[in-house]
């Protein structure tokens, strides 16, 4: 049943599977695109600062898909009917963090090459910023999940979860683009644990806000 | 949520089994935002009960079906039922992007619903298989959903406002699709303004529990 689930979702948020799911990608990639526009075509400036503009970039891009995360399938009484056929709340929101992260994650690493080939980043750096989304984008997407079940049921939910995902996902930010100016892997490892703790929690927090929304 | 005389039963299966309600409200009080909406509603539904719930709007028909469905909880008193519930509202639960076919496949194949074409052939949704769910008029979709509800294969159904939006002809299927479920043992509570054309139909006025216009503490 949780395959099938699974499976449903993905079709939903999958980059390119229709309703505007590959978004998040391109203004990943226009972002990166739009940095050497702005700052002027300095390698040793785009070098030194890009990462932390594939950061910001990513960062950015994990609120776009959040509007409609949650709320849509709430209006759609797709949740009610999975909760009358003996699935709980947490384990709907668990399936939908996997998806969520599946549909932005690794199409985000991805698109972190074209974004480091423009920017100009050097090959520790892109090394770093690879494995630091690796291990954060589980949280961002963990966040996102537990953001967009809370303000599902308020009216403007899609721009007020934006505003709420910047401050809640700093921590995420700092190890993970600070890990670049140092250039060591250490505090990747925090990146990773927050993310962890965070998608330990984020189930329960979200199941317990749609049942809320009821 | 379970019905306390099924342990019953089984510690006296000897004796003549009890009585034992399908579906079943006692003492029931529910609110919506801070206003009480109706108490003391009791209400018991045995195997092959249809029951038709009507009011005035907004007097809580739709909130009495979502408690009894357990998905919000009562303010007071306790609901129960034996067996699976299956819910019909104005939402159809299908994903409004893919084909009408496909939306329904989910749930089919999520229920494990058996014989789906002959249930599309008489909802008359053949034809509408390769239409887009959003594409879909109001009376097309409710017929949709009664798919989907008696894919599930659900002994209760819960129906809130299930005549509204269809045609002559499709109400006079959906009371036969009632009757027919109710004959083979099922229970149906049926939230609805419109008379139903139902054999042993139980009726419940939600204005005889109405609460009088009072904020809760």
């Amino acid at each position: 049943m949780m395959g099938r689930l699974l499976k449903r979702d993905l079709a939903q948020f999958f980059p390119f599977a229709g309703g505007g799911a590959g978004l998040p990608v391109l203004f990943f990639v226009a972002v990166a695109m739009l940095y050497p526009f702005a700052v002027g075509p300095d390698a040793d400036t785009l070098s030194r600062t890009g990462g932390g503009v594939v950061w910001i970039a990513a960062l950015l891009a994990a609120i776009l898909p959040l509007d409609r995360l949650v709320a849509r399938d709430i209006e759609l009484g797709h949740f009610d009917q999975l909760r009358l056929r003996g699935v709980s709340e947490e384990a709907m929101m668990a399936v939908r963090m996997a998806a969520h992260w599946i549909s932005f994650g690794p199409p985000l690493i991805i698109a972190a090459f074209p974004a480091a080939a423009l920017l100009q980043l050097d090959g520790p750096t892109l090394h770093l910023v690879l494995i630091g989304l690796l291990a954060g984008t589980p949280g961002l997407a963990a966040i996102g999940l537990m953001i967009a079940a809370l303000t599902a049921s308020l009216r403007a939910g899609a721009a007020l979860s934006g505003l709420m995902l910047i401050p809640l996902a700093l921590p995420i930010l700092i190890f993970g683009a600070g890990a670049l100016a140092r250039q060591d892997q250490a505090s990747i490892g925090f990146v990773a644990a927050i993310s962890l703790g965070l998608i330990a929690m984020a189930p329960f927090a979200a199941g317990a806000a749609v049942r809320a929304a009821r | 949520m379970c019905c306390p005389c099924s342990r019953f039963s089984l510690t006296q299966h000897s004796m003549q089994v009890p009585e034992c309600p399908a579906l079943f409200a006692r003492d029931l009080a529910c609110r919506r935002g801070d206003r009480l909406l109706f108490r003391r509603l009791t209400l018991e539904l045995a195997a092959g009960d249809a029951c038709h719930l009507t009011g005035a709007n907004g007097i809580g028909k739709t909130t009495l079906i979502r408690t009894m469905a357990g998905l919000t909880d009562p303010y007071a008193g306790e609901v129960g039922h034996t067996g699976t519930i299956a819910l019909l509202d104005e939402r159809t639960g299908l994903d409004p992007e893919l084909p009408l076919g496909r939306a329904l496949d989910f749930w089919f194949a999520l229920d494990g619903a058996q014989e789906t074409n002959a249930l599309l052939e008489r909802l008359r949704l053949r034809d509408l298989a390769q239409v887009p769910v959003r594409y879909l008029s109001t009376g097309q979709k409710k017929r949709a959903a009664l798919a989907r509800l008696i894919g599930q294969g659900a002994n209760i159904w819960l129906l809130d406002e299930p005549l509204s939006g269809l045609d002559t002809a499709s109400q006079a299927l959906v009371s036969e699709l009632v009757a027919q479920h109710c004959g083979q043992g099922g229970t149906a509570l049926i939230a609805s303004h419109q008379p139903l054309d139902l054999p042993r139909l139980k009726s419940v006025a939600l204005e005889e529990y109405a609460a009088p216009l009072e904020q809760l503490p």
